[in-house]
């Protein structure tokens, strides 16, 4: 098993760390992982991304020009990232602030409205865990138990008392998916 | 088995030092290796080990503190990226000159000039083929991942001790910022004063009654001693051609094309290699991992075996001259480079294999 | 010849009999500084300081590029050879490794106040508890005698055959004023070695700086304004009386800085 997956939106919407505690909770359940982030200046508030790979085997590259999922959360990288993803992949979005939306007919595609909800509940801070429960649905890569633990590993102490929040965000997450396309 | 974490490549470096062993850490911020001192200045190694940890005014000052400090026998380290290593030659020259051990990290962004913060592997040249003035060569090693991110950092500091020369671990941007799964290795205490001294009688820290005052330099005024120098110097880089050669081979056993990549480049021509062979292009990769000593023999053995071997680079073309130094000319060799700070794709270097070698 | 050696031995070298002896730190070999120069008294001074404290095992000399270059040959002590200008960055390392060693640089002003300025202000700001020892000759000595960043105005030399021009080569550098503003800094002072009174004064303040060390006070910065007679193209005897009165007048001597605190300057007109 390998699973190649591209976590693109803004700097600030917690990419960067929706996929390093993914890719914690993938080295806690003993797997090969890579968490590859964009960097620079591009991150001061403009778009940020990171491939994350999990796997049962040796990562090859960490850089990739073609993924099993994309997790997309604004428009930018809708444009930029859509049309990687491989024939038969999948693609979860949040339409919050997307003006155009996903076309292909080839890959598997889901909304989640994960920044309206996670305002709703209060849990604005961790919409990231939100999306990362809707990815945890249809992909499950790592059970939950090791989120837990990567949970422990990939927050400083200090906060380790938010873990159940954390845990109940990714938790609504997977109530909130809607199929919006899907390959037969 | 040793601890089991999530971690940069940069915090790797950072965190194997202290396990290591090291004495101090002198370095200045650039990107993409600040990581390497914030994460020493967090975790406070002074209080863990008793290592020192100082921001330098430049780097021209940290490389001098280095000399300093490895010309009393203390384990010393330093890191930086592409310009900054570029100031600290001068430094680096004088240390291979009078013969210190210590550890320099470069983790190459793309130039010239101040180029730009993305990685790149166009230090090559810089590294391998001395960097400064003088004829000097530093043990150069290249991982590609995280884990060899920590793991040379030990292999250097011991190389460094044995063949008392600077070593510099050569990786890049993308490395330094990509978190992978590490093992990290356990603590191996920091030597006391006393076994410094014993285990360095030639440095300077302070001259008891037993012994002549040690001097630490580079200068030989007479050029008879001079050129006794650098035969010593030759004959010690001798030394590691002979013993230090270390490099991978993936999938050569049946291959009848080859790339040739180090660090970065050769975990993308891995993925290059599932590419290829998914459309029956049998391809294997011949990974070096000192650049310097470079595995001469090792790269002609397999080189000569292939119908053509595609040396991929983020440089304009630097490594393929060692590789067409080993092989000879009986096979064709190709490079294929992106620079700036490109990471080339896996399928670009799939179809580049198509182009320069089995097309062209 | 061989009467008087025999004589000598015999009658004279006796333990009553010596009233001065060279300190066994300076190594037993010709100096390599021009007949005249102020370097060979300056190592003694430096030399007696460490072996009269008993430090010499927990001492760790750095020397500079230019006429000390080869100091480490003359002074019997662990040395390092810097490169130029970067021995305070040395002798940072050194001491933050050896914290109950006894740390020095030797510098020039080339060395110290041009091409190592960054070093010199940044170890002076960490406050390093180390010692820096600053010849001053107005002049480089070692390659011929060019235009130094302490050159006076109107002085000549090789690169300024005709004066320094102030307007288009810069103002002399007074680096030892400016460090003694640093909160850093512990101790600054200037003095000179061309007379026994001066040798005397200059021996004091090494000891003092070096005394300073032992309390972990910060840093001790000795300016020794010294003559370059071959660089100066002057007699021994004229370039003392020359740089009393041209380099006095302009780098005063005395005390700058003690116990943290600046010193009150008087204006002091021509010689001391």
């Amino acid at each position: 098993m390998t699973e190649e997956i591209i976590i693109a939106g803004f700097g600030g919407q917690g990419v960067l760390s929706m996929g390093k505690i993914l890719a914690y909770s993938g080295v806690m359940q003993n797997k090969e992982v890579s968490w590859m982030p964009s960097y620079g200046p591009e991150m001061r508030g403009g778009t940020a991304n990171v491939t994350v790979i999990i796997s049962d085997e040796r990562i090859s590259s960490p850089i990739l020009n073609s993924y099993d999922t994309a997790i997309i959360l604004n428009q930018q990288s809708m444009d930029k990232f859509e049309k990687t993803v491989k024939p038969g992949g999948l693609l979860i979005y949040d339409p919050n602030g997307l003006t155009r939306f996903p076309e292909r007919k080839d890959i598997n595609i889901y909304s989640i409205e994960a920044a309206d909800e996670a305002a709703r509940q209060g849990l604005s801070k961790i919409f990231n865990m939100v999306v990362l429960g809707g990815f945890l649905k249809l992909k499950p890569l790592v059970a939950p138990e090791y989120i837990h633990k990567g949970l422990e590993k990939s927050l400083p102490a200090r906060h380790h008392a938010l873990i159940p929040e954390n845990e109940k965000a990714i938790e609504i997450g997977k109530s909130l998916l809607k199929a919006v396309h899907l390959v037969q | 088995m040793g601890e089991l974490k999530l971690m940069k490549g940069n915090e790797a470096v950072a965190e194997a030092a202290i396990r290591a062993g090291c004495d101090g850490y002198f370095g200045y911020p650039i990107t993409p290796q600040s990581e390497v001192m914030e994460y020493l200045m967090a975790e406070k190694p002074f209080e863990r080990t008793g290592m020192v940890v100082l921001q330098a005014e430049s780097e021209v000052a940290a490389i001098n503190m280095l000399y300093g400090g490895a010309g009393t026998g203390k384990m010393v380290m330093t890191s930086s990226s592409s310009p900054g290593i570029s100031l600290m030659q001068e430094g680096i020259s004088y240390m291979a000159g009078a013969e210190l051990p210590a550890l320099i990290v470069n983790i190459v962004r793309g130039g010239p000039g101040l180029g730009t913060i993305q990685p790149s592997q166009a230090d090559y040249f810089q590294a391998v083929k001395g960097g400064g003035h003088g004829d000097y060569k530093l043990l150069v090693l290249a991982p590609a991942s995280v884990q060899e991110m920590c793991d040379h950092v030990k292999l250097g500091f011991d190389k460094a001790y044995q063949y008392r020369t600077p070593v510099m671990i050569l990786s890049d941007g993308a490395i330094g910022q990509m978190m992978e799964k590490v093992v990290l290795f356990d603590q191996i205490p920091r030597r006391t004063d006393e076994e410094v001294i014993a285990q360095c009688p030639w440095a300077s820290n302070g001259r008891p009654q037993t012994r002549n005052h040690n001097i630490i330099t580079s200068l030989d005024l007479d050029p008879a001693g001079q050129e006794r120098v650098n035969l010593k110097l030759q004959a010690k880089y001798k030394l590691m051609e002979q013993h230090e050669v270390l490099y991978e081979e993936i999938q050569c056993e049946d291959a009848e094309y080859l790339f040739v990549a180090f660090g970065l480049s050769a975990r993308i021509c891995q993925k290059a290699i599932d590419l290829a062979r998914a459309k029956g292009i049998k391809v294997g990769l011949f990974r070096p991992i000192t650049l310097f000593p470079f595995p001469v023999t090792e790269v002609s053995n397999v080189g000569n075996r292939v119908k053509g071997i595609l040396v991929v680079e983020m440089n304009a073309g630097q490594m393929i001259e060692d590789v067409k130094l080993s092989v000879g000319c009986k096979v064709k060799i190709e490079h294929f480079g992106r620079f700036g700070g490109i990471i080339p794709s896996p399928d670009e270097v799939v179809r580049a294999l198509e182009q320069k070698i089995i097309g062209g | 010849m061989i009467m008087e050696d025999t004589f000598a031995k015999t009658e004279i070298h006796k333990p009553e009999n010596i009233v001065y002896k060279k300190t066994d730190l300076m190594v037993d070999r010709p100096l390599s500084y021009c007949p005249g120069c102020g370097h060979g008294t300056a190592h003694r001074m430096l030399m007696e300081v460490i072996e009269e404290m008993n430090i010499q095992d927990k001492t760790i000399g750095v020397s500079p590029v230019g006429c000390s270059v080869l100091a480490y040959d003359f002074l019997n002590i662990d040395m390092l050879g810097a490169a130029h200008g970067r021995a305070p960055a040395l002798a940072t390392a050194i001491k933050r490794m050896w914290p109950n060693h006894f740390v020095f640089t030797y510098q020039g002003d080339g060395d110290l106040a041009a091409i190592g300025t960054a070093e010199t202000i940044h170890a002076c700001n960490r406050g390093e508890n180390i010692t820096i020892i600053f010849i001053n000759n107005g002049i480089y000595g070692m390659t011929g005698g060019q235009m130094a960043p302490t050159t006076l105005p109107g002085m000549r030399s090789s690169t300024s055959p005709y004066g320094r021009d102030v307007a288009t080569m810069g103002h002399p550098l007074k680096i030892t004023e400016l460090v003694a503003h640093l909160p850093g800094v512990y101790y600054v002072t200037r003095q000179a070695v061309h007379t026994p009174n001066h040798v005397r004064k200059t021996k004091k303040a090494l000891r003092k700086a070096f005394e300073l060390q032992k309390e972990n006070k910060g840093l001790s910065f000795i300016e020794i304004v010294s003559n370059c007679n071959s660089g100066w193209k002057m007699t021994p005897v004229q370039s003392n009386k020359w740089m009393e009165d041209n380099m006095f007048p302009f780098y005063q001597l005395g005390d700058i800085k003690v116990d943290g605190k600046l010193v009150e300057k008087k204006e002091i007109a021509g010689k001391e």
